[in-house]
């Protein structure tokens, strides 16, 4: 079977240790992670994992099967790409100088939408949001004609396309089916 | 109104006798030192059991678990005892058992700078547990221990850890506990989906040859009873997993035996001539599967199972059914329609002669020649009235005693499946003997397997803990030796063992017991062991090249069954 890039996401409690969970069970069956991204989700308390890896839906429904099973996991689902809007977001060092001599400043940020963040007699920094591609095309050319000094490439954040349930909704229903008093 | 204060240690007993535990094995040292002294003033609520090693510890606590049903509780210290206690946690995972092992932590401030005994449990045990915790503050102890009780017992049971620093320990603190019973990121029994019974039903009353495997999940959820209904109303034959083995009585007319690697013949060939496997509470290991690419293809799969990342681990099924066993097979029931298949019951019985001659014959009924394992066995539970409790360790004893023990009672086999941890015998046998003082205890060892924790002869002197031990002794790690001859040209790398005069060491732990030879000295020591309720060894020499058969080859085919004729 052919791997193919899936998303994960997983809400999980904020408790000490959980990445560590989840990661001893990519371990396990000797997966990569490709991108790994966590933060505050859009409900108090609750954070949210977006982790990107190439490999077979077999092993991928395992594996999130298998994160939702942790206890402190409120819930663990996957999509591929088609399913998923989605952006990361890259930073690029480049000498002040080199990019100046080039010229073409102008045409760099319309063609790429490009953000800049600062700019000082040695460097400038660039932002540019979008797919891995887009974020790679731009660290190519920059490569090429001036050079990057520092890359950095944040994790996938992604949201779905599909009308799935809605964290919230789920866990009222919970609390009022299961937890009354708690 | 204020409560009146006390420490963490005396909050932590607190905690458990409201938990309803009255026995803990354990092992005591410097980081959990207030909760031994703490232990000192509740002697009358708590039976603590001082085992020899922190392995044992874990050990008589699953062998309480499993016989009881309740959580097995084990107490030690920080460091080389946590790390030690790691076997028994992971065994216990693997076999879905209820433990809760609470290991003492040095200080919350030192936690971290590579102080004296500490080790990062947490980070150890994360793995290996259904949850793990590090309790650095009073405060939280009640809330941790009452969670961990929960999650040890619901849902898939399994072993929990407590991590617990000692200025926690000291530290004082108004006390309450409150149960735990809900976690909102965690549902422990899911709920039957009316959709998946419907199906699952609409599946069985088609078929024309259903199959049933039965797993530890029956007896987990206790639905030993509700299963026999199940089959009997469908007339469906049914085998066991090694961990469902006694969940059926073994004399039950449709409990056809046991499936597997070292199972019985028909059910292993039955597995892929059924046209409808249901599956309950197991989980395909592979030690029953064999090559899962030729493995009951020709089936419509049914599983059953509380777990939903068990469904479609190993077996896709045509119809899964979420729930616990309790619920999901009565609600089953329900829709099925009474059925015979007379035929197809009685097509298991040509296997089962074929067994009995090639295999069963011999092991079970010699005439001349050594004393076999098989026959032991047999005799020791026929002279319990297969009653028993049955402890095994891991290797030919263990798939001999699974094999050629009769069950009249649930929960009766006791042995360490998924991680086959030897030296799990005497101590579990220990654990078992606590959890159920009414009935006779006998645990079948190796001469390997019972070397490796001996050292809990001193428990049961200690206790007086009436454990009936039996030493099938071949003097050869059997099993892998038995791999030697079969797939490594007879080269047997050290599997052969010289071992100790074992009466002599149980009578240095004034253990009686008794040696045996020869055939005819058999039966008498048998009755010598099973007189009165004291603890007893009785070491049986065997034939030393002894093999259990039947025998399905790791990653062979279900019916590439070897009969070793």
């Amino acid at each position: 079977m052919e791997n193919t890039l899936y998303t994960i996401t997983v809400f999980s409690e904020n408790t000490v240790g959980l990445l560590g969970q989840i990661t001893i069970i990519f371990t396990r069956r000797a997966l990569n992670i490709e991108t790994l991204s966590v933060s505050p989700s859009a409900i108090k308390g609750i954070h949210k994992f977006t982790i990107t890896l190439y490999t077979t839906e077999d092993i991928v429904k395992k594996v999130v099967q298998q994160i939702d099973k942790r206890i402190d996991i409120l819930k663990a689902y996957y999509n591929t790409d088609e399913g998923l809007i989605f952006q990361e977001i890259a930073l690029y060092k480049v000498a002040t100088d080199k990019l100046l001599e080039n010229g073409s400043v102008e045409d760099l940020i319309r063609k790429y939408h490009i953000r800049i963040l600062e700019m000082n007699n040695d460097f400038v920094v660039l932002q540019k949001a979008g797919h891995y591609q887009e974020t790679q095309d731009l660290f190519d050319e920059l490569s090429e004609s001036v050079g990057v000094l520092q890359f950095i490439r944040s994790g996938r954040v992604a949201i779905t396309k599909s009308k799935v349930e809605r964290l919230s909704d789920m866990l009222e229903s919970i609390q009022l089916k299961f937890g009354k008093n708690n | 109104m204020e409560n009146k204060k006390i420490t963490g240690a005396e909050a932590f007993m607190r905690c458990l006798v409201s938990e309803g535990v009255d026995t803990i094995f354990g092992y005591p040292g410097g980081a959990i030192m207030p909760v031994f002294d703490a232990l000192y003033d509740f002697d009358k609520h708590i039976n603590h059991i001082l085992t020899r090693h922190e392995q044992g510890a874990t050990h008589a606590a699953q062998g309480y678990a499993r016989v009881s049903g309740k959580v097995g509780v084990c107490l030690v210290t920080s460091g080389p005892a946590a790390t030690n206690a790691i076997t028994g946690i992971g065994d216990a995972l693997m076999d879905s058992t209820p433990l809760v092992v609470i290991t003492g932590q040095v200080g919350a401030a030192l936690l971290g700078s590579d102080a004296f005994q500490e080790i990062d449990v947490v980070g150890i045990t994360q793995p290996i547990t259904k949850w793990a915790y590090q309790i650095r503050r009073a405060e939280d102890i009640a809330w941790a221990v009452a969670r961990a009780f929960y999650i040890a017992r619901s849902g898939r049971p399994g072993p929990v850890v407590l991590d617990f620093a000692k200025n926690a320990q000291f530290q004082e603190i108004e006390f309450e506990y409150k149960p735990c019973t809900f976690i909102r990121s965690y549902l422990p029994i899911p709920e039957v989906n009316p959709e998946q019974i419907e199906l699952a039903a609409e599946i069985i009353n088609q078929a024309k040859k259903p199959f049933a495997l039965v797993g530890q999940g029956v007896v987990l959820s206790n639905a030993e009873e509700e299963l026999k209904v199940f089959l009997e109303k469908a007339d469906i034959p049914a085998a066991s997993t090694l961990l469902g083995l006694s969940a059926m009585s073994s004399d039950f007319r449709l409990n056809k035996g046991f499936l597997g690697m070292h199972g019985n013949v028909g059910p292993n060939m039955k597995t892929n001539e059924c046209d409808v496997l249901i599956a309950i509470g197991m989980r395909f290991d592979d030690r029953v599967t064999g090559d899962l690419k030729t493995y009951a293809k020709q089936a419509k799969i049914i599983h059953l199972d509380i777990d939903a990342s068990e469904i479609g681990k190993n077996v896709k099924p045509d119809a899964p059914v979420l729930g616990s066993a309790k619920e999901t097979l009565p609600a089953l029931t329900a829709k099925l329609n009474s059925a015979k298949h007379t035929e197809w019951i009685a097509s298991f019985e040509e296997y089962e002669k074929l067994e009995f001659e090639k295999v069963i014959r011999r092991e079970v009924h010699p005439e001349t020649g050594e004393i076999t394992m098989g026959e032991v066995i047999r005799k020791v539970s026929e002279a319990t009235f297969n009653n028993a409790v049955i402890v095994t360790d891991v290797g030919q004893n263990q798939m001999l005693a699974a094999r050629y023990s009769k069950y009249s009672q649930t929960r009766s086999l006791i042995t360490s499946g998924g991680l086959g941890t030897m030296g799990f015998g005497l101590p579990a046998a220990i654990g078992a003997k606590m959890g159920a003082p009414e009935r006779t205890v006998c645990t079948f060892c190796g001469d390997g397997g019972f070397q490796m924790t001996i050292q809990e002869l001193g428990t049961i002197m200690q206790e007086q803990i009436g454990v009936k031990m039996i030493i099938l002794n071949n003097h050869f790690l059997g099993m892998v030796r038995q791999w030697q001859e079969m797939f490594f040209d007879e080269r047997y790398s050290f599997t052969e063992m010289q071992n100790p005069d074992f009466i002599a060491i149980a009578k240095a732990y004034r253990i009686d017991g008794t040696e045996v030879h020869k055939r005819e000295e058999l039966d008498a020591a048998i009755v010598d062991m099973l007189k009165d309720d004291k603890p007893y060894l009785l070491v049986v020499n065997v034939e030393k090249k002894g093999m259990v058969f039947p025998m399905v080859p790791a990653g062979a085919c279900v019916t590439n069954i070897l009969l070793g004729d």
